[in-house]
């Protein structure tokens, strides 16, 4: 399937679901309400029109800074600009986020047999970021929910070992949400301390 | 003490500080990039050896010197202090890359801001990485400081500071 007909096919199924597609540069992608996402990752994953048997990525995105203001990282000073010019039109401009919600979890699917593709993106308010796990479909999920947690704390229903996995237990905050601190320091752990027993 | 004494001690004090400059076995604290320039430095082109550094010691317990060559992170920060407590005396620590001395460009969440925060260190080679030209310069920065040390591996008072060779573009004193 090209990317019009999975968008078209998924928006018929779940209609109650879908809040908004694209196809910005030949990527099917959907926005889908959370509490629909296992029936929908299941149905990809099962049907035989679509059979989205593996799972590539799953990460997430911090909207809260974008968009209000130049970027405060790499290329601020250097004069470099980010965004495209102006002068060259992009006849289908990027969508832009998918609504107000301050996080975003991307999943990306592929399917092995039928060689088509899809992201499906899952909006999450900030006071409430949590949605279902996806590890009882694709067991592969299991550390990338783990790191979505660890760096931008999010959390996901039904997974079985939700802890930390780049940082450490005694580690503060999230810190690829972006209101953490760059300059942010650690509390340093010592050699005997909690941190060299793996607990939670 | 009388003065035969003190000068039988002091003869030590340079007999022991001699031996100990020429054996030194480095504990390599290899973690990252400048793990390739630690290893240039150490093979036969550049001959670390002719100053008695030629042999690593892979444990702790039989090193007097620990290089720590590479980005240090916060969750490594325990493991190094482990081995630095693990060393036994009289030990020396050469911290080897700008990441090592300061935290380099590393001004993140996840890195430890120079190991001097955690161990102490006797000499600071920066650069990213550092030539093996800078590399033995550090080390016979080391050199002096053994020999000017106490038999103990106390400080000595009259340990010298380091002449800072400067090239004609700084600015002279």
């Amino acid at each position: 399937m090209d990317a019009a007909a999975l968008i078209q096919a998924l928006t018929e199924r779940f209609a109650d679901a879908v809040r908004g597609s694209h196809a910005y540069r030949g990527d099917a992608t959907i926005v889908i309400s959370r509490e629909r996402l296992l029936d929908l990752a299941g149905t990809l994953k099962d049907d035989a029109a679509f059979q989205m048997n593996f799972l590539m990525d799953l990460t997430a995105v911090d909207f809260s800074v974008f968009g209000k203001g130049p970027s405060p990282a790499f290329f601020a000073s250097s004069g470099v600009v980010v965004r495209p010019s102006a002068e060259l039109p992009d006849e289908h401009p990027w969508p832009g986020p998918p609504g107000p919600a301050r996080f975003i979890v991307v999943y990306h699917f592929f399917s092995l047999p039928l060689k088509h593709r899809l992201r499906v993106e899952v909006p999450l308010e900030e006071a409430d970021a949590e949605l279902d796990s996806v590890t009882s479909l694709w067991a592969g999920a299991d550390w990338l929910e783990r790191e979505v947690w660890d760096m931008f704390g999010i959390r996901f229903r039904g997974h079985a070992n939700l802890k930390r996995i780049l940082m450490y237990e005694q580690f503060v905050g999230h810190p690829l949400r972006k209101d953490y601190p760059v300059n942010k320091r650690q509390p340093l752990i010592e050699p005997d301390g909690d941190a060299s027993s793996h607990s939670r | 003490m009388s003065g035969d004494a003190a000068f039988v001690t002091s003869r030590l004090d340079e007999a022991i500080g001699w031996a100990r400059k020429y054996s030194i076995f480095q504990y390599p604290f290899v973690t990252a990039c400048c793990g390739m320039e630690y290893m240039a430095t150490a093979c036969s082109h550049y001959d670390i050896d002719r100053f008695g550094a030629g042999l690593p010691r892979f444990s702790p317990r039989q090193a007097d010197v620990l290089f720590v060559v590479g980005t240090i992170s916060q969750k490594m920060a325990p493991v190094l202090k482990r081995i630095y407590d693990q060393m036994a005396e009289p030990k020396w620590v050469v911290s080897f890359g700008v990441c090592t001395c300061t935290g380099g460009f590393y001004d993140n969440y996840a890195t430890l801001m120079g190991i001097d925060t955690i161990i102490p260190v006797d000499v600071y080679i920066p650069g990213c990485p550092p030539r093996p030209e800078y590399v033995l310069d550090g080390l016979l920065k080391l050199q002096a400081k053994i020999q000017a040390q106490h038999e103990s591996g106390r400080r000595s008072a009259r340990e010298p500071r380091p002449e800072l060779e400067l090239e004609p573009w700084m600015p002279q004193r």
